[in-house]
């Protein structure tokens, strides 16, 4: 996915005003999905499932070479085999090469962000390869040529009517079909795919160091058919999504699907172990295991944005955050939205790359209370602000107007002063012209101030 | 007066009146000045001496939020000088006290951490100490004070609680706005956005000032009918009541100060407060 994050402030702008369905439809569907959380929360000790899974994966993250070279050494003894990507570029070449000596020509694709992350379609796709997005949302998106909105639901911005016109459109179903029915009519057109399909691609929710276990949870059965049906599965996983033990992935397992969708756990949950080994056995002839880099050791070093890297993709926290609801995912201009994506996005791309996304939060700290790994969303956009601030990516005047802040602020007589000239100012309509609150007034009101000010009130004596 | 020769409400066990420092906050001073003086009414009113010291600024939040913690530091290191021998500190702003009990320590760890300053110990522990004592007005009447009771100055009124979200979600103060206002005989009325955000963020309402606004939207147009919309954050208030105005919906704003303090001076005066 192009990276087009610079535009944030005008993207959300547009979505606002000329598509306020996205609007619409993302807050109905996050607020259910945050209500669900809630309810999946409530029925368990949420708190301390919570602390458990951030001490698992802290565990994990510190100790992660040793992890991986487990993970690597358990896969192969399993009969999978494994590759190492350290870049996006290096990724996309490694499946368009198995692709080819496979003779692929057409692919099924389970929902994974990180092939989203690293355009593995258009890849193919220039390679000659068909490729099928099987899971209904992806499908719904790759027909609009759209690229995800949401880590879980990736069509969540679409109402149900732009899907029946989707469908009656390319598939041709009922213009007015209930949801059944147009799931039944794309299930139709990916059942073909399936059958046709010579590989199958998936992401890996969870990838367990002790026994070599790619772990993948869904609800539509699409990914158990991707991983069991064609000859070669091809599953392409984040370095981060380690785990040590299958006791470990236990407790993940519940927790993120509470976390997601409130399930106790998903309706699906594929434990790929390995190609088969019997001639008699099902499953695909051979499967190899993309383990991908492209940033993640550097967000490993950074000093307080590693803390992302525990996210487990739940999406709990695009949910629950009031500003990714205003516009969904497309605003972001990257593959990951929302909170994680405002502080993950800086450290996998560079944070020049990803201004100004640590500044697109009101830093309300509801994403925080819902994250399953407790990740501390609002103090590493704060961290992530400082360093832009101190390598100069803020507009100079802002700066500058926060440094007088501070040194007005120190000296008490002469805020006094500041402060009078300042809130009267405002009520002049004079602010107006100022450079930052010109801005603010365009959509709102300005503030009145009060006829004294308390320092006045206090002098006179308050009764 | 009501506070002249009352009986404090709440006396919360404690044997002597306490001394209260009022930190009034920017906005306050300027933009809600009527209802930081009610805070000192009520405070009075509930057995308190209300000191008002006169070096005090700004907390340092829009530096903070903004990234940058030099400018916090500095303004963090002014403020706790300034309170150095208050007994207590009291905010009628939920994200102010938030500051200068959550945020104050942690900037001064980070400028400990990036400048290895001498007596960075001493500020650490001059941090702590300052959290330690500082309060946002709701949670110091209802926590501190173990005032809930105002009396039913309210009664009849219909209002809606804006949950700022440093108070909510770091100070935890979940109920007791809503309690408290119970108690000044008011009817809290259900809000499906109650606890959510409304989008001022300071910096990110100037930012992203669309996304703010309809941030502010969302909560407008989900409001019941009500008389008031009670906060205890005067940026959230002036952020959805500029929106409010812009579109001209109506809607009455309400600092928890004022409303608390016609809870206790209204028709009918608490048993206590004669
Ligand atoms: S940051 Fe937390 S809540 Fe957000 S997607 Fe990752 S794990 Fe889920």
């Amino acid at each position: 996915m192009r990276v087009e994050i610079r535009d944030y402030a005008s993207r959300s702008r547009e979505i606002i005003k000329e598509e306020p369905g996205v609007r619409e439809a993302v807050t109905g569907a996050t607020i259910a999905f945050d209500e669900k959380r809630r309810q999946g929360y409530s029925e368990i000790d949420a708190d301390a499932w919570r602390r458990w899974a951030e001490g698992v994966k802290n565990h994990t993250l510190t100790h992660l070479d040793h992890y991986l070279t487990e993970a690597e050494a358990r896969l192969e003894a399993n009969g999978a085999q494994v590759h190492w990507a350290s870049d996006a570029t290096e990724a996309r070449e490694i499946v368009t090469r198995l692709a080819k000596q496979h003779s692929v020509r057409s692919v099924v694709k389970g929902k994974s962000m990180a092939t989203e992350e690293i355009d593995l379609n258009l890849a193919l796709e220039d390679a000659g390869i068909e490729v099928f997005e099987t899971d209904l949302g992806e499908y719904i998106l790759q027909l609009l040529e759209e690229p995800p909105s949401h880590i879980l639901g990736p069509a969540i911005h679409k109402s149900l009517q732009q899907v029946q016109r989707l469908f009656a459109d390319r598939l041709g179903s009922a213009p007015d079909g209930d949801p059944d029915t147009l799931a039944e009519a794309a299930r139709l057109v990916l059942r073909d795919a399936f059958i046709r399909a010579d590989m199958g691609i998936t992401g890996g929710n969870f990838l367990v160091a002790e026994t070599g276990t790619v772990a993948l949870i869904e609800n539509e059965g699409n990914i158990r058919l991707t991983t069991s049906l064609p000859r070669v599965h091809v599953a392409v996983v984040g370095i981060e999504k380690l785990l040590p033990r299958m006791t470990d992935l236990a407790g993940f397992l519940q927790l993120t699907a509470r976390a997601a969708t409130g399930q106790p756990i998903g309706c699906f949950v594929s434990l790929v172990q390995g190609p088969a080994v019997h001639p008699d056995d099902d499953g695909p002839e051979e499967v190899h295991v993309v383990l991908v880099d492209n940033g993640r050791t550097d967000v490993l070093a950074h000093e307080h944005a590693w803390e992302a890297l525990r996210c487990v993709r739940c999406g709990a926290c695009l949910n629950a955050c009031p500003v990714y609801r205003q516009t969904g995912g497309h605003a972001y201009g990257w593959v990951y939205s929302g909170p994680i994506g405002s502080v993950l996005d800086p450290g996998l791309l560079g944070l020049h790359e990803a201004m100004p996304l640590p500044f697109a939060s009101s830093l309300c700290g509801a994403c925080t209370d819902a994250c399953p790994v407790r990740i501390p969303i609002p103090e590493l956009l704060l961290h992530w602000r400082e360093e832009a601030q101190e390598e100069g990516l803020t507009p100079w005047k802002e700066r500058a107007a926060l440094a007088g802040l501070a040194s007005v602020a120190t000296r008490p007589g002469l805020y006094r002063l500041a402060g009078r000239i300042g809130s009267r100012l405002g009520a002049t309509g004079v602010a107006r012209a100022l450079p930052m609150l010109g801005e603010w007034a365009r959509d709102r009101a300005l503030p009145k101030p009060s006829r004294q000010t308390f320092r006045q009130l206090w002098r006179e004596g308050i009764e | 007066m009501p506070h002249e020769g009352a009986v404090p409400v709440g006396w919360g066990g404690y044997l002597s009146r306490m001394n209260v420092a009022l930190f009034v906050t920017c906005l306050a001073d300027h933009y809600f000045a009527d209802a930081a003086a009610d805070a000192v009414r009520l405070l009075r009113h509930l057995g308190c001496d209300v000191t008002f010291p006169p070096g005090q600024t700004c907390c340092g939040q829009p530096a903070y939020n903004a990234g940058k913690s030099r400018d916090a530091m500095r303004m963090a290191r002014h403020t706790m000088d300034v309170f150095a021998d208050s007994e207590a500190v009291v905010l009628p702003s939920g994200s102010c006290a938030t500051m200068v009990k959550k945020f104050y320590p942690r900037v001064v760890r980070g400028a400990a951490g990036a400048a290895g300053q001498a007596g960075a110990g001493a500020r650490a522990a001059q941090a702590s100490a300052l959290a330690d004592k500082t309060f946002d007005l709701a949670e110091f009447i209802h926590h501190r004070l173990g005032v809930t009771e105002l009396g039913d100055g309210l009664a009849g009124r219909r209002v809606a609680v804006h949950q700022g979200c440093h108070a909510l979600r770091e100070l935890r103060l979940e109920t007791e706005l809503a309690v408290l206002l119970e108690g000044a005989g008011a009817e809290v009325v259900p809000w499906e956005a109650q606890d959510e955000c409304c989008g001022f963020g300071g910096l990110f309402s100037v930012k992203m000032t669309d996304v703010s606004a309809a941030m502010a939207d969302r909560k407008l147009e989900t409001l019941p009918e009500l008389d008031w919309v009670v906060s205890g954050d005067g940026g959230c208030m002036l952020h959805l009541d500029g929106r409010n105005r812009a579109r001209g919906m109506g809607v009455e704003f309400v600092h928890l100060a004022t409303a608390l303090w016609r809870g206790v001076t209204g028709a009918h005066r608490p048993a206590g407060a004669r």
